[in-house]
């Protein structure tokens, strides 16, 4: 064509697209555009890392920077998922290694990340600068001290929520004196005590530092110091929030708060002691984001707290605000986003706290702009329901658990279902759905129907029959990811709507009614995804075709079945199931 | 370490009933350990049972609600939540001590997965050794005081809360599952060395 512009003309207007949902409709105009496009990508989103491999990637993306991967379902996080099931992040960084010497950041999701992972990322790319890992499990200490000693450029270490051997809290003096470029630190979930004057020395030399999330070993008596070191932080995590009562300590500790001019967000406060909480309220009034959902505050001090916060957007907590507590909430924080209120004692029947689905409505009412909600509580109504939908249409997110599974509304005995049903025809934006309850067909028909824009659905001991599943497969137009456990949902729903599989991310369904031979049909029909069965009792080909699988996972990829598979998982194919045996690789 | 396996050595017999005497970690009021499902509806692994699938299902989980028995994954609750939560002073991920689910790792040596088992689905050495038989289809055998787990290529054993590895059978089981931090099912002749250490 004559007329087109030069390519590094458009490799700079593609510059400015950062949405992967935007680069991809770029690349997708003609050949030309596709080639430049791919050679300026920078950075790449895998949702799903057994979708697409390493080298698929690589190929494509030769030139890539920052790179995020997910592994397990999400069902892992409640020990759905066996161990070995994969996840292994190695094979990817080997393949990295080799092909983005220059790649700065690796952000990781429920991955199996070995130290030899880590040692191998410390030494394979010069200009390192983020690693995120959450919830991610199989390394130790050990390999931390490898990135904390090699990684010269490093800027931002974030640990949340990963499940690390301790073997020390050596791995944090590893940095070296002349490492001066974090800026953000989160290590909370480790257990051991890390050497104070290490962690003291490298927050002194961190002048950029702007996240600090401490672990609960580092006592009370020693915030004020690491404090005064950094006033400029906008987040900041505190340890063990107690000590003995002393009035040093506590002026000390305020005043440290009172410089930080510059914090907006807080968290930590395990085993706290409320006569130090005052301390804090220098902050209050400026807190953006807060997290309490590790800490055994009661709803007075808890309470005391929000009262001031007047521009906080997030709030995780634990029942124990209590729906006083809440009530404050509405009153205090107009500009709330995301509630998050955590069960403190999930597993007896009676709850010792005064917490219901009053609190729920209050929030919803009194905060016009929340967005997202997660909440466990012991009773629910429709009639709460309703009032939630019609105050709060522009919810993204709702995410309910009330903790007796297939609890009816306990104010009429009926089903949750109209009240569901509400949630999903009044917010009409809605992107994320956790239902529970006593639910029939009925809310899936509603939800079929309505939820037009839901991206992800979970669902647990909930309806009557495949119809149910068959009105979720059949609507919903934009489902990304389902998740379902202890329905009776079996064969036909999924035989009759193989075509909306490839349209999702991933499908899982444990304790469900899907036979072995419903899988191998399936799979049979659509060679583009994976049908992965998970029987810790052990199959043999020998097995009935209507025995049913204890757990399915069902992915579209364009990496065909999975090698790294233990010996209790299967991909079904064809007339027999097979598996490919081999060791994973780290 | 060596008074730990003197002073229970009295136990030779793993089934002995310790019950006047052992120590419990339920809620009081609460009698034997509640009854462990780990779906609903019960066994899936033959159609047959399953033909009235959806009827009984519903009659089933209605009639017999579910929260008094411990179902895994339910309600939603990341462990790791549930550890800093639960006891002020627990700072191990790696097991859990109250609430639902006592997950522990077991690993056994030449076998390339771990693998995690919940220790309270079990109420005794025997259950626990038939589940870890079948999880790494290998034989392992019953203890026996004067012999260990002489007679079998494979010997369960455990690391306590101080961080020893103990030969699994030492002590009561409730005493056990209060302990044991992590699994281990050695070669036979590397664990034969804990047995010697004892003398």
């Amino acid at each position: 064509m004559a007329y087109s512009f030069p390519d590094d003309v458009l490799e700079h207007v593609f510059s400015f697209i950062t949405s992967d949902k935007d680069r991809n409709a770029v690349s997708l105009v003609c050949k030309s555009w596709y080639e430049i496009e791919r050679w300026c990508r920078r950075r790449i989103f895998v949702g799903n890392c057994y979708a697409v491999s390493p080298g698929i990637v690589i190929r494509r993306f030769p030139d890539v920077r920052s790179v995020e991967l997910k592994g397990k379902p999400h069902f892992a996080d409640f020990n759905l998922v066996p161990d070995g099931w994969g996840g292994y992040v190695y094979p990817w960084i080997a393949e990295f290694s080799r092909a983005y010497p220059w790649l700065e950041e690796i952000r990781l999701k429920r991955m199996v990340v070995s130290d030899e992972s880590l040692e191998l990322i410390s030494k394979s790319f010069k200009s390192f600068r983020v690693l995120v890992l959450s919830s991610c499990e199989g390394f130790s200490t050990d390999g931390l001290a490898a990135i904390a000693a090699n990684c010269r450029n490093l800027r931002e270490l974030d640990l949340r929520e990963s499940e690390i051997e301790d073997l020390s809290g050596h791995w944090l003096s590893h940095f070296p004196d002349t490492f001066t470029s974090l800026e953000s630190i989160n290590m909370a979930c480790l257990g051991s005590e890390v050497s104070f004057s290490a962690l003291e020395c490298l927050v002194a030399r961190s002048p950029n530092l702007k996240t600090l999330r401490l672990n609960r070993a580092v006592p009370l008596d020693k915030l004020s110091t690491l404090l005064r070191l950094a006033p400029q932080l906008v987040e900041f995590g505190t340890g063990a929030y107690s000590a003995e009562i002393r009035p040093d300590t506590y002026s000390r500790l305020a005043e440290a708060f009172s410089c930080c001019k510059k914090l907006k967000g807080l968290s930590g406060f395990w085993d706290v002691v409320p006569s130090y909480l005052p301390a804090v309220y220098s902050v209050c009034s400026r807190l953006t984001s807060l997290n309490l959902s590790y800490s055994p505050m009661r709803s007075p001090d808890i309470t005391k707290i929000i009262s001031q916060c007047h521009n906080l957007q997030r709030l995780w907590v634990l029942d124990y605000i209590e729906d006083v507590g809440l009530n404050a909430l509405a009153l205090s924080c107009k500009d709330l986003q995301e509630l998050r209120v955590f069960p403190s004692d999930p597993y007896v029947v009676d709850a010792n706290v005064s917490l219901t689905e009053q609190g729920l409505v209050s929030v919803c009412k009194g905060c016009p702009k929340l967005q997202s909600v997660l909440y466990f509580c012991r009773q629910m109504s429709n009639s709460a329901l309703f009032a939630i939908a019609r105050n709060r249409p522009n919810l993204t997110c709702f995410r309910l658990c009330i903790i007796e599974a297939q609890a009816p509304d306990y104010l009429t005995f009926e089903p949750l279902d109209a009240g569901f049903g509400a949630i999903v025809e009044h917010c009409k934006d809605l992107r994320r759905l956790s239902l529970s309850g006593f639910l029939t067909d009925r809310v899936f028909e509603y939800i079929g129907t309505h939820a037009n824009r839901l991206e992800m659905l979970s669902i647990a001991f909930a309806g009557d029959s495949d119809l149910g599943l068959h009105h979720v497969l059949s609507g919903c137009d934009s489902l990304r990811k389902l998740e379902i456990r202890d329905c009776p949902f079996g064969d036909k729903a999924l035989l009759a709507n193989v075509a909306k599989l490839e349209t999702m991310r991933s499908l899982w369904m444990s304790s469900c009614s899907v036979s072995f031979g419903a899988c191998k049909l399936l799979s049979q029909m659509m060679p583009r995804l994976n049908v992965e069965v998970i029987d810790e009792q052990g199959y043999s080909d020998a097995e009935a075709d209507s025995c049913l699988v204890e757990k399915l996972y069902i992915y579209r990829t364009v990496a065909g079945p999975r090698i790294d598979m233990p010996d209790f998982i299967w991909t079904m194919d064809q007339d027999r199931a097979y598996r490919l045996r081999n060791r994973p690789s780290s | 370490m060596d008074q730990k396996r003197s002073s229970l050595n009295l136990f030779e017999d793993i089934d002995l009933n310790y019950k006047a005497t052992e120590l419990r970690l339920g809620l009081p009021g609460t009698d034997d350990e509640p009854e462990i499902k780990t779906n609903l509806s019960g066994n899936k692994r033959s159609s047959s049972e399953m033909e009235s699938s959806t009827c009984t299902d519903e009659n089933e989980s209605r009639s017999a609600p579910p929260t008094k028995e411990q179902v895994v994954g339910w309600p939603p609750v990341r462990s790791y939540r549930r550890n800093i939560v639960q006891n002020g002073k627990t700072k191990t991920t790696s097991s859990s001590e109250m609430g639902s689910g006592m997950y522990v790792k077991v690993s056994m040596d030449g076998a390339p997965y771990l693998r995690k088992v919940d220790l309270k689905m079990y109420t005794s050495y025997g259950e626990l050794m038939e589940g870890l038989q079948k999880m790494f289809k290998c034989i392992i055998g019953l203890y026996s005081e004067r012999e260990g787990y002489n007679g079998s290529q494979h010997a369960p054993t455990y690391e306590d809360k101080d961080g020893d590895w103990m030969l699994v059978g030492d002590v009561p089981w409730e005493m056990f599952i209060g302990s044991c931090k992590r699994l281990r099912i050695m070669k036979a002749s590397e664990a034969r060395g804990l047995d010697d250490h004892s003398q």
